[in-house]
């Protein structure tokens, strides 16, 4: 049927576009010549020079130093957050609600300049702290984001059959609550991690003193001109971010599946 | 039961982070260097020079959320319609890309639209001239358009599947054609998806700099570039902060006008 | 059965965004009582008990404990334990953490608390339950552990919020009369809170009936199903019929142009007053024996009687009756004096 074969052709030209750019990257960084029009031989030697380039390998510990440290940061707070809010009331529900999309909703231009204006009032020194702490606050919202629905979700009177039976508030949080949203903890955690990885506008605004995570070194790289080193490192990055959202998918539907059946 | 003080460490966290930078960032757009009242910095702005600028960044910002829209109702649409093993597979390598490290995304299309890149060579080789590709105004368009159409389809694929398929059954059922039930039923239906799909392509695309300065070259200036260059290599921290308060007034104009179409204020969302 | 107060509730008022929640609740609980708080919606039940349980502040009044004042100690303070309506069992756990969670907190010992779990299980009838997950359970499993999970810690007082809400009405029937058991068994009081006044019947030796967050009547379950105080204890319990009446003076009552013996004193002499009469208690008798006459308007089968509507001219009479007469007949109807029951009017707001 035409209308079938139009379809297939656009699904294919859309998911063309898509991949093209990518593949192409895939595909020269085995290319043993630096040019991008010519295919000399199948060579892995730019994902050595990847490595032996101090340059990429200092900024892939930032990033992931970074990463690590503001997901682990973000969760936390973030869940406590989240906890905290669930047991507001209404007004001050939404007011803190509103001001914490603020960082999802503005560009992030405008939050890396006010994080900027911040440091520079505050006195700090541009680098890894304030990096970090840029990093943590825009991670947060996403964190209350993937908390916020599993707490909605629970039983409410769940704490307080904790307490009924005996557990002090804190011990009811430690033993029911936290086990019971921990699906949404997660999640939060490896959403926050990604987000960290691949952010460009806020770091680059607010880091320094050598500071640089991965994406600033593939602009000012970029900027310079072509390199194929970056090519390998699009490769493994693309694997990566592959398995992360893998992981993160089977997570979303094993849950929605658990909830189907319960 | 009393447990929301435990939030009280991210409300602090909050407006020392999120509101008092934002405060700073008004303040600083009021004054000059001495701390006193001005509204030069605004006045600055409009001149021919820098509306010029904006005036190209929203030509811009509509143009890709157009292409992005036109090109990816379609898209959401075919997907939807899949049986729901292969249409989440199909979204998952939609989204794919959208994970993928958003530089190297727009670096990749250096490679393709370069004077040695793939195309030009490819052009080449069947004996064409090669094409000024890269530089301009196309092909920061095009970046715009292969970064934010995932975040078009998305959404409206999220609302498209969650149409009841009875509603689309009683109105064949009343004889309307393909045609009609699209544009009767399905159509208004998936325009909370197709409102946030619009929000979440138009406001990113109006804030660009990276899009713009890669496939732009270093004298493309679009808003964002402006804002960068203001903080980082001008040092007018005030000019630059007055450029990013018009740019969230800009903002926050076009989330009013979208939200007045959505009154549901469910929009699509990201999952 | 002891006499002691084990929960006595003064002066107990809670208001609620402006909302007079509960007016003036004064309640006492005796040792080993099974007492009921009997209600529609919103009238209050809940948040006396939620009161009661330490989960809602009083915002005036005292809850005393064994004589002692423990209105503001937290729930997690109290000897006092709660089954809650959707039974609240952690679904992280299975059945022998959850039944063991309050043992662990009180830090007892690990072959304790594994022997006391053990024993609560057999009790309810889940022998050999303990690793199976929550979710796995069918309700009536759920309530019970439930149950278990809050007896196990031998509270003086055990709460329970409609608990059987969600159960088949087999199941309930069957619950009911598990709990009732079990309340005679283990010893201990028990308030419980339902809107189902059979239920409240069957199971309370006290029933306290609540209207709009104020008490209407406290009794045994005889004496509020015969002796209502009000039109509103009287509609909520059983069925009835509600006739304007005067009471002349004692004993004698005038109602439907007729006057009656009966077996109420105490009011004034020519008293405006309300008569209340069972469906049941009204016997069917040819129309000229009958004190009171009408006609056969409708007829329903309810298993156990028949319902019949007999319209009087100015009363539509219920009657629930084994025997049977047919759609527009003539009928009469004969009472005696002990069934029916006078109560002062209640002023209509």
């Amino acid at each position: 049927m035409v209308n079938k074969f139009v379809k297939r052709l656009y699904t294919t030209l859309i998911f063309l576009f898509l991949y093209a750019p990518i593949i192409i990257l895939i595909v020269f960084s085995f290319n043993s010549s630096k040019s991008r029009g010519t295919w000399d031989s199948f060579t892995f030697k730019w994902y050595i020079e990847l490595f032996k380039n101090q340059e990429i390998m200092k900024s892939l510990y930032y990033t992931i130093i970074i990463a690590v440290l503001s997901a682990a940061i973000s969760t936390a707070i973030g869940t406590f957050a989240a906890i905290g809010i669930y047991n507001m009331n209404y007004f001050g529900k939404k007011v803190v609600l509103n001001l914490n999309y603020l960082p999802v909703l503005n560009p992030d231009i405008v939050t890396a300049i006010s994080l900027m204006t911040l440091f520079r009032f505050m006195n700090l020194e541009l680098g890894f702290l304030s990096m970090l702490l840029s990093h943590i606050t825009f991670c947060i919202p996403y964190v209350i984001l993937s908390v916020l629905p599993k707490l909605k979700q629970m039983n409410k009177h769940l704490a307080e059959a904790a307490m009924d039976l005996g557990a002090t508030p804190f011990y009811a949080l430690r033993k029911v609550i936290i086990p019971e949203i921990m699906p949404g903890i997660i999640t939060g955690a490896l959403m926050a991690f990604t987000l960290s990885i691949d952010d460009f506008v806020i770091s680059f605004f607010n880091t320094g003193s050598g500071v640089t995570n991965l994406s600033i070194t593939v602009y000012s790289m970029a900027r310079r001109g072509i390199k194929p080193e970056i090519n390998a490192l699009s490769s493994l990055m693309f694997i990566t971010v592959l398995v992360l959202l893998l992981i993160i998918n089977n997570r979303t539907s094993k849950d929605i599946e658990r909830r189907g059946e319960a | 039961m009393k447990l929301k003080w435990i939030s009280y460490p991210y409300v602090f966290w909050m407006i020392l982070f999120i509101v008092i930078p934002l405060m700073l960032v008004l303040v600083f757009s009021f004054t000059t260097g001495n701390l006193s009242f001005t509204l030069e910095n605004f006045q600055k702005f409009f001149q021919p020079l820098y509306l010029k600028v904006l005036g190209k960044s929203v030509d811009l910002a509509l143009k890709s959320t157009l292409a992005c829209l036109i090109l990816g109702y379609p898209i959401a649409m075919i997907i939807s319609k899949e049986s729901i093993k292969k249409r989440n597979a199909m979204i998952l390598l939609f989204v794919l890309p959208m994970w993928m490290n958003f530089l190297l995304r727009t670096y990749a299309w250096m490679t393709l639209l370069g004077k040695n890149g793939v195309i030009n060579f490819l052009l080449t080789k069947m004996g064409f001239e090669p094409l000024n590709l890269l530089y301009n105004d196309s092909a920061v368009l095009m970046g715009m358009i292969y970064n934010f159409l995932p975040f078009m389809v998305l959404p409206i694929y999220s609302v498209l599947i969650k149409i009841d398929k009875s509603l689309i059954e009683a109105a064949e059922d009343l004889g309307a054609s393909k045609l009609e039930v699209f544009s009767k039923v399905i159509f208004p239906l998936s325009l909370p998806g197709v409102i946030s799909g619009i929000t979440m392509v138009f406001m990113p695309a109006l804030s660009t700099f990276v899009i713009s300065r890669l496939l732009g070259g270093g004298q493309y200036y679009l808003i964002g570039n402006l804002v960068e260059q203001q903080f980082l290599l001008a040092g007018d921290w005030n000019f630059g902060s007055a450029i990013s308060i018009i740019m969230m007034i800009f903002i926050l104009i076009a989330m009013i006008i979208t939200s007045k179409f959505d009154k549901d204020k469910e929009g699509g969302g990201l999952w | 059965m002891k006499n002691n107060k084990v929960i006595d509730l003064k002066n107990v008022n809670k208001e609620y965004n402006g909302v007079e929640v509960l007016k003036n609740i004064n309640l006492y609980v005796r040792e080993n009582e099974f007492l009921t708080l009997l209600g529609p919606s919103g009238c209050g039940k809940t948040t006396t008990l939620r009161i009661i349980g330490g989960f809602e502040q009083p915002t005036s009044g005292e809850v005393i404990f064994e004589g002692k004042n423990i209105t503001s100690i937290p729930p997690y303070e109290r000897q006092i334990n709660t089954v809650f309506q959707k039974y609240a069992l952690f679904p992280h756990m299975d059945v022998f953490d959850n039944v063991a969670f309050g043992l662990k907190i009180k830090k007892i010992h690990k072959s304790v608390i594994k022997e006391k779990v053990t024993s609560m299980l057999k009790m309810i009838n889940l022998e050999g339950f303990e690793n199976r997950s929550i979710d796995s359970l069918s309700g009536g499993q759920q309530q019970r552990v439930a149950i278990a999970r809050a007896l196990v810690n031998e509270p003086k007082v055990l709460l329970l919020d409609e608990p059987l809400g969600a159960l088949d009405l087999k199941l309930r029937k069957e619950m009911q009369i598990e709990l009732k058991n079990m309340q005679k068994r283990v010893g201990i009081t028990f308030i419980y809170v339902t809107h189902d006044q059979e239920e409240a019947l069957t199971m309370s030796d006290t029933i306290v009936v609540l209207d709009k967050g104020e008490i209407q009547q406290i009794g045994t379950p005889v004496d509020i199903y015969n002796e209502p105080k009000n039109a509103f204890v009287a509609k909520f319990i059983g069925e009835s019929n509600i006739i304007d009446g005067i009471m002349h003076e004692d004993f004698v009552v005038e109602f439907a142009g007729k006057t009656f013996e009966c077996v109420d004193k105490g009011f004034a002499d020519d008293e405006e007053i309300d008569v209340v009469i069972r469906p049941e208690d009204l016997n069917i008798v040819t129309a000229d024996e009958g004190m009171l006459k009408g006609i056969v308007k409708s007829v329903t089968f309810k298993g156990v009687h028949y319902e019949m509507i007999v319209d009087s001219g100015d009363f539509q009479w219920k009657v629930h009756s084994t025997i049977m007469k047919p759609v527009n007949t003539e009928i009469g109807m004969s009472i005696i004096p002990e069934n029916i029951h006078v109560m002062k009017k209640v002023r209509k707001k």
